[in-house]
């Protein structure tokens, strides 16, 4: 597609000699890179409550980011408005980081690399808005008839698509057109004049409406929610203390982006601030741990065709067979570790300098039948379903919350437990997996990660897997 | 009026014209600055402006929402028939529409300080690089550093609706963090420490930020991991902040109507100690919770949330209200557009007579919590559990660091077992508490 058929030329007239003149106008005081980020971004977001659809929301940003690299130093600056005059100034505050003669900016693009992974004709966010009420209206539905002691539902839908184009000095020049879509229900249940106890579900990623139709149904998400608020009416008080922790496949993956993710990110180890720093090559896991971060995987939430810098994603090995096999890097870290760009740059807007960030981060599939893998354990915990979880870089140490989790007792599931914490450090966590199940799942497409007060769509994987020694932080001591 | 308050009011009207019954529109500007540097030199500058403005309209019962970027007349009018188109989906709800009485303070809550406008790029950059040596000098066991920054912001909000409230007020804001490393015997660990205020004189000195982030980042080394057990717990303030905001979804209406919080139906009722006393209040000047109207433009006000351990008033908006047949708060938070939700003022527990000092004193153990990660609460059933870093009190002392382990218990009794509320309350952000202690709690670790 040349920039001629793109939707900020058609949209915005915006025009090479434009995007020159700005790239010029960022190196005017030196620097060594500029790149801008142009963003057009419409969303819309419907809830249901109470069996009454309370709320729908539309809108629309827009804005174009101007960046310059000068050595180590970044300069930064943004306009919400697209004209001319307005790009070019917040071109001159950018510019200002760096202190010389101007750099020269090479005339002409040449159409960066991409993949086309979530080609549509139409998006969600493009579609009626009668179609998309109908999703959370079933699953409100669907909820309720799960079970009588359900009694509050609350269902939501949220789009966006995010039109994007990057053009830096080096002449690269890339577009994406990015769609999102997902659904959420939560449910409280309550037998008698018991406490309530609630669960919740989700998932979407790069789909058309088409996925919530015939793959993951609202009434999917609507039974999976109230299930779970069914589940933890008779669960009881979590365990406290070290023990072993068998988890489920999808979404407990989330160890993996507390555990390893974010400690392999470029710009911690550049600095020397992670627990990983220095350690490629050597052993952080059990030799039977292969953790990937692949943004390429078809419609996934965590999936781009192109970073937010321009830059194709691919499939990074972080670590094979339990030795650390690199990083993920966006252009800044590149450049300075002077290794390659992983796709990995990316930002929640134009408002924010990009970053190296994770993508889809899941470990390979093992050998083991996961049934035998709880009948191996005497006395542990099974967890399935989490909430969040957080890392501290630094120490390595990190928490993820199991929001359903069940008793291993003798090798077999007993009662389940109620939510509980987990915590371990990164580097030695993954030392102690003895099985790895051979049935690795990719979660539903909720995941949210937070670095730095930027969230982006993330999502992981990983199949059932048994970890010998791990803290649980229940209540009962 | 003010030009963005025209724009408002006139967006406004625009949704009257074209059908609504009733309705709202919010406009935020806003300029931000922030400077970063690592290791004594720079890494990055940031510095631009954006604004947006967002409406709800009302059709009889029924609401829309939408917002923009694009404050053409084209793009108002693109807005307002977004949100009437959407409030053609949308359900009748009963309780829906607007606040029966609108209002602002009109003391000056000392929002916006001119001073924070007038600091020279170069004076930002100055106070973050002194903050980080200062950091860097205070031990040689301080060997790298995360960086620190310097972060001013400068913004205009403003509401008007159909019930002929029109409104703005501007605010200031700055900060300066720093989060050195420090390396001992293999063991490296990370700490940060910051100081914020709306106006450029509340500022702490860099030198004092940085110190004391060493302080804190080098107390933290060749931490243990100690065994799983029950034992009193005193969070720091900064620690018991973060728990005080678990409990602000406890008593929010949206939490109380809708049963999903263990404090649904406990109005009048004893649910907690008779040494906790929480205030929500946004009429403090200079503080980062105050307003002179809340997000749907109700006046601000002081409600008392706790008192003596007596639970005497939810914190509401006008929808929440309703569904309770309360009166609203003046609690009504939003982003832009929406149906409102809520928010806190200034939330706080009132402080106590003792020091953190003279309550560490009465331990002779117990566990000293500066630092939690992923913590955990459940609102509906009280379940709380959170990775937790802090000191090992022995003998009525802080005597060595502990990390990788976890603390639990379930809210409803925290709040009961809550013994003391020192007497170090200062407010750094919206929510704010003293150091506590609690009497009890489980710590998982070995």
């Amino acid at each position: 597609m040349a920039l001629s058929e793109s939707f900020f030329a058609a949209r915005f007239a915006v025009t090479e000699r434009d995007l020159e003149s700005y790239l010029g106008e960022a190196l005017s005081a030196g620097g060594d890179y500029a790149d801008l980020y142009f963003e057009y971004l419409s969303t819309s977001s419907i809830s249901m409550d109470e069996g009454i659809v309370k709320s729908a929301t539309e809108g629309v940003t827009l804005g174009v980011g101007v960046r310059v690299l000068s050595g180590e130093r970044t300069g930064y600056a943004y306009s919400d408005d697209l004209s001319p005059e307005r790009i070019r100034k917040a071109a001159r505050v950018a510019a200002a980081i760096a202190k010389g003669p101007a750099t020269i900016v090479k005339t002409g693009f040449d159409e960066a690399r991409r993949h086309d992974l979530y080609p549509m004709l139409r998006a969600p966010n493009e579609m009626g808005l009668a179609e998309r009420v109908d999703l959370v209206k079933r699953a409100d539905r669907a909820a309720r008839a799960y079970d009588p002691r359900v009694f509050q539902v609350q269902a939501t839908y949220a789009d966006n698509l995010r039109h994007v184009l990057v053009a830096t000095s080096e002449g690269r020049l890339t577009f994406d057109r990015q769609p999102m879509a997902r659904m959420g229900v939560n449910v409280l249940a309550r037998q008698g004049d018991g406490a309530p106890q609630q669960g919740h579900s989700g998932g979407g990623g790069r789909v058309t409406l088409d996925f919530f139709w015939n793959e993951k149904t609202p009434e999917y998400f609507a039974r999976e929610a109230a299930r779970q608020a069914i589940v933890q009416l008779g669960a009881v008080e979590a365990p406290a203390g070290e023990m072993t922790v068998v988890l489920g496949p999808g979404w407990p993956g989330i160890l993996l982006h507390e555990a390893v993710g974010h400690g392999l990110e470029a710009d911690f180890n550049r600095k020397g601030v992670s627990a990983f720093a220095g350690r490629v090559g050597q052993q952080v896991a059990s030799p039977l741990c292969t953790v990937i971060d692949d943004g390429t995987i078809g419609s996934r939430r965590g999936s781009l065709n192109m970073d937010d810098e321009g830059v194709a994603t691919q499939r990074n090995v972080l670590i094979e067979n339990g030795i650390l096999r690199g990083y993920l890097q966006d252009k800044l870290s590149s450049k300075l570790m002077r290794a390659e760009p992983t796709g990995s740059g990316r930002r929640e807007s134009y408002q924010q300098i990009p970053m190296p960030r994770m993508t889809n981060t899941y470990m390979l599939a093992g050998e083991s039948d996961p049934e035998e893998i709880i009948r191996s354990v005497p006395k542990g915990i099974y967890c399935t379903t989490f909430g969040g979880g957080q890392v501290d870089i630094t120490s390595g140490n990190f928490v993820f919350s199991a929001s359903e989790s069940y008793l291993i007792e003798n090798g077999r599931l007993t009662r389940p437990v109620r939510g509980a914490t987990l915590i371990g450090n990164g580097p030695e966590a993954l030392k102690y997996v003895s099985m790895v199940g051979n049935d690795l799942k990719l979660d539903e497409g909720v995941g949210v990660c937070s670095k730095e007060g930027q969230h982006v769509p993330v999502g992981v994987g990983i199949p059932t897997l048994k970890i010998d020694r791990m803290t649980v932080g229940g209540t009962a001591a | 009026m003010t030009d963005l308050e025209q724009i408002a009011a006139g967006a406004v009207k625009r949704a009257l014209a074209g059908g609504a019954t009733d309705a709202e529109c919010t406009i935020a500007d806003g300029a931000e600055f922030d400077v970063s540097i690592r290791m004594r030199e720079i890494e990055t500058i940031k510095e631009a402006g954006s604004r947006g403005a967002g409406i709800r309209v009302l059709a009889g019962k029924r609401a829309g929402s939408s917002y923009t970027s694009d404050f053409s007349e084209e793009g108002i009018a693109k807005m307002v028939a977004a949100a009437l188109e959407l409030a053609r989906i949308t359900n009748e709800d009963p309780h829906a529409g607007l606040p029966e009485e609108c209002g602002e303070l009109s003391a000056d809550l000392k929002l916006y300080d001119d001073a924070v406008a007038a600091l020279t790029t170069d004076w930002k950059i100055a106070r973050a690089l002194e903050a980080e040596a200062s950091a860097l000098n205070a031990d040689p066991r301080v060997i790298n550093s995360k960086g620190a920054s310097f972060q001013s912001h400068l913004g205009t909000r403003v509401f008007a609706n159909s019930r002929g409230f029109a409104g703005s007020y501007r605010t200031s804001s700055c900060g300066l963090a720093v989060q050195p490393v420090a390396s001992q015997n293999g063991s490296t660990e990370r700490d940060y420490w910051y100081t914020s205020s709306r106006t450029a004189a509340g500022l702490e000195s860099a030198e004092a930020v940085g110190r004391k982030a060493a302080e804190r980042a080098i107390r933290r080394l060749n931490p243990r991991k100690i065994a799983t057990q029950k034992a009193p717990i005193v969070f720091e303030p900064r620690t018991a902040r973060a728990l005080l905001g678990e409990l602000f979804d406890a008593v929010s209406g949206s939490s109380i109507y809708r049963h999903a919080s263990f404090l649904t139906g406990k109005l009048g009722e004893k649910i907690a100690s008779e040494r906790l006393t929480v205030i929500d209040d946004a009429t403090l000047p200079g503080l980062f919770g105050s307003s002179p109207f809340d997000d749907e433009g109700v006046a601000a006000r002081r409600t008392v949330v706790i008192e003596r351990g007596v639970l005497k008033n939810y914190l509401l908006n006008t929808y929440t209200a309703r569904k309770l047949s309360l009166k609203t708060t003046g609690n009504a938070s939003r982003g832009l557009s929406g149906n409102a939700g809520v928010g806190p003022g200034n939330f706080y527990i009132e402080a106590g007579a003792r020091t953190p000092e003279q309550i560490i004193a009465g331990l002779p153990s117990g566990l000293y919590v500066t630092e939690l990660i992923g913590s955990t609460a459940n609102t509906v059933t009280g379940d709380y559990s959170s990775g937790a870093a802090g000191l090992w009190i022995e003998n009525g002392e802080l005597a060595y660091p502990v990390s990788e382990i976890t603390i639990g218990g379930n809210l409803k009794q925290m709040l009961l077992d809550l013994e003391q509320a020192a007497s170090d309350l200062e407010f750094r952000g919206s929510i704010a508490a003293p150091t506590i202690l609690i009497r009890e709690m489980t710590i998982s670790g070995h």
